[in-house]
């Protein structure tokens, strides 16, 4: 059977077919998922809607819900054949994701851990551009580029800590914004916007001189911060000119003995209280 | 002339980065959302485990605007750009302007909130004062939720810190060097005893606040992520079993949440009573080992450094392996039937490995194919556990099982 869904993390989607499959008793292997994208392409094969309504709701283990709601974001095409597998078998074998061993639940585990990562970037890496207002309160614009379907699902985040501002974060996955009232998102892709702003200048000149050359680490800086998010950051293009001249300001304070003077206020002080 | 924001920035971020901490973890949970009871419309959140929003090319996670208050001091400490005798620029942001760049910065999402340190200026109180005026007004004039880690000056008053608590989410005071010769010798106006007086202070009032009042039923909020300190690594003698001893005695008399190791890096126009060295980078990397093991995985700071005569970590291999090959006897350890003690020490699992083999094996028997899904380097374990379907006895009795674990030297090739 062939399962055509919008597949752009809408959770809600992914479980109303995975319930009315699951009440009709449909193996896993006999579905096939398919994303619209993908379905759009292939003119011959009529896509299917999901079976609709009628279903009972089934009963999973707690961790269950949050495993699957991280899944379904995931961009991987079989996400949802994952799910589904992980859903059938749960039915049966009630302890099986107290197994982390097991190469479902494993797999699992390593798409959730992926879409973790995702959204703690979108946390750390979204950087707000202000933009005129229209009203009172002050208006941030920021352009991301995730990996998964992970917008809708950060909105809370975002909320929680910048209330008192207006702001729209867009990305090729979907865009939300927020107006001191209501959130809103919409998961078609979005354009990115061209905004300067000039506190982005004073970041850049803390990022410079917050560095110590004298410690240089790339490889530890670009496992955490990965070269794919650079060209969104304002501070990055900094970077090889930093990692260039380490090596000679690291040399260079090292070289420079003390100077044989002191400051005058230095002498002020000590001739106060020797 | 006075120099520009951005030339003061500059100066005084330049002064800032020779402390480690970063962290912006382990306080309560706020937002500005209005959820919860909270008041809504101010600027901010903390969520628990911190934020890296960017990562220097040094490797350390950027979280927080790690600033000067003013790079001037009164005291002349060795080991710190700052110190009175040195010929470094000097600076200064007015309150204001620290309060200004630290809500423009959180709004664009580069950090997670302040940390604010200053050197010394006309005397420690007038210091303090200042540095909690920015946090009262960061918190009651402007609403903000972020994080605030404020460094106390040494020997301020207890008003001043009391009032610095209620609006910090931590309090540091560096211990600076591990023995108190190496700090009378270095910090000449510092004294060894007066900053332990100090964390005491702290631990009492951070005590206090966690203990609910019986009328209000509230507790009371003063530095809810706690109290750090520092100390530099490589610039005195003291060897990493007294570094490591000074930690757990930190640790212990204070319940510090974390302490900082600050490989003793050169700066500029150095004091001549140091050493030019480059910063023992490595050093400090197996000392935040070991320290890790001690806080999380129950070793005993004897059992670390036990196997070394002259008290130094080993730089070649980690703590954990080390001590493993140090206690063969101890090993291999059966994945089914062991106790959680136990698996922690194996060199190769963390602290959710062992959670997850605790719970996994409660429902089948474990075998290789179970540690390599784990994500477990089944490479680095196999010598020291059992599994179902394998037993490393040989391997353990290897007298060549440490030349398994050491880097490859480096390859010299002509040119
Ligand atoms: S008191 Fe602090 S800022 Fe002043 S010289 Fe000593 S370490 Fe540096």
């Amino acid at each position: 059977m062939r399962i055509v869904l919008r597949a752009r993390g809408d959770f809600e989607e992914w479980r109303t077919a995975a319930r009315a499959l699951l009440s009709q008793g449909t193996v896993p292997r006999d579905i096939e998922w398919v994303s619209e994208d993908a379905a759009g392409s292939d003119l011959f094969s009529a896509p299917a809607s999901p079976p609709i309504g009628g279903a009972a709701p089934v009963s999973v283990p707690k961790a269950f819900l949050p495993l699957a709601e991280s899944l379904i974001c995931h961009s991987d095409p079989s996400r949802f054949d994952l799910a589904y597998r992980l859903l059938w078998r749960l039915q049966t074998e009630h302890a099986l994701l107290h197994i982390r061993s097991d190469p479902d639940v494993a797999r699992a585990h390593a798409f959730d851990r992926s879409v973790h990562r995702d959204s703690h970037k979108m946390h750390a890496f979204v950087r707000f551009k202000e933009v005129p207002a229209s009203g009172q309160r002050r208006a941030f614009v920021s352009w991301f580029e995730p990996d998964h379907f992970i917008v809708a699902r950060n909105a809370g985040f975002f909320r929680r800590r910048f209330a008192d501002m207006d702001w729209l974060i867009a990305t090729p996955k979907g865009a939300i914004s927020w107006d001191g009232t209501d959130v809103r998102f919409c998961d078609a892709p979005a354009d990115k916007p061209d905004i300067q702003d000039d506190a982005d200048d004073l970041w850049r000149t803390y990022f410079a001189n917050i560095f110590n050359p004298a410690r240089l680490k790339v490889k530890m800086m670009q496992t955490e911060m990965p070269k794919k998010y650079w060209k969104n950051l304002p501070e990055a293009d900094l970077i090889p000119d930093l990692i260039a001249g380490a090596e000679h300001r690291g040399r260079d304070m090292a070289a420079r003995q003390a100077s044989d003077t002191v400051p005058k206020f230095h002498e002020r002080l000590h001739g106060r209280k020797p | 002339m006075k120099k520009s924001l951005k030339a003061r920035l500059a100066i005084l971020s330049d002064a800032a980065k020779y402390d480690a901490s970063c962290a912006s973890s382990g306080t309560t949970r706020r937002d500005s959302s209005g959820s919860g009871g909270q008041e809504s419309g101010g600027l901010g959140s903390t969520e628990g485990s911190g934020i890296c929003h960017a990562y220097a090319p040094d490797g350390r996670c950027i979280s927080l605007l790690k600033i000067l208050m003013t790079n001037f001091c009164i005291y002349d400490c060795a080991y710190c750009i700052n110190r009175s005798s040195s010929n470094v620029e000097r600076a200064r942001f007015s309150p204001e302007e620290v309060i200004w760049l630290t809500l423009e910065f959180y709004r664009r999402n580069y950090i997670e909130g302040l940390f604010l340190s200053s050197g010394i200026i006309r005397n420690s109180d007038y210091t303090m004062e200042q540095m909690v005026r920015i946090a009262r007004d960061l918190r009651v004039t402007h609403n903000f939720r972020g994080y605030i880690h404020l460094k106390t000056i040494p020997d301020a008053s207890a008003k001043l810190i009391e009032e610095a608590g209620l609006f910090a989410d931590r309090l540091s005071i560096n211990i600076e060097l591990p023995t108190d010769a190496g700090v009378e010798k270095f910090a000449p106006q510092k004294h060894p005893r007066n900053i332990r007086r100090s964390m005491g202070e702290l631990k009492t009032k951070i005590d206090e606040a966690g203990e609910p009042t019986l009328r209000t039923r509230r507790r009371k909020t003063f530095a809810p992520a706690g109290q750090s300190t520092q100390m530099i690594i490589g610039a005195d003698e003291a060897s990493d079993a007294t570094i490591l001893g000074t930690s757990a005695g930190l640790y212990d008399a204070y319940r510090l949440r974390r302490v900082y190791y600050s490989a003793f890096s050169p700066i500029p126009d150095a004091s001549k009573a140091l050493p030019l060295i480059k910063p023992p980078l490595v050093r400090e990397h197996r000392l935040y080992q070991a320290d890790w093991l001690y806080r999380f995985y129950g070793f005993g700071i004897e059992e670390i450094t036990a196997g070394r005569p002259d008290g130094m970590l080993d730089l070649t291999i980690d703590p954990k392996l080390a001590w493993a090959l140090e206690n063969r006897g101890r090993f291999p350890v059966d994945i089914n039937t062991a106790d959680k003690e136990m698996l922690l020490r194996v060199p190769g699992f963390g602290t959710k490995t062992v959670k997850a083999i605790l719970s996994a094996r409660q429902f089948k028997r474990l075998a290789m194919g179970d540690l390599m899904r784990l994500k477990v380097s089944v490479k680095k374990v196999q010598a020291f556990v059992t599994a179902s379907g394998w037993s490393p006895l040989k391997l353990i009795d290897r007298s060549d099982l440490r030349s398994l674990f050491v880097p490859e030297p480096q390859q010299l090739v002509l040119l």
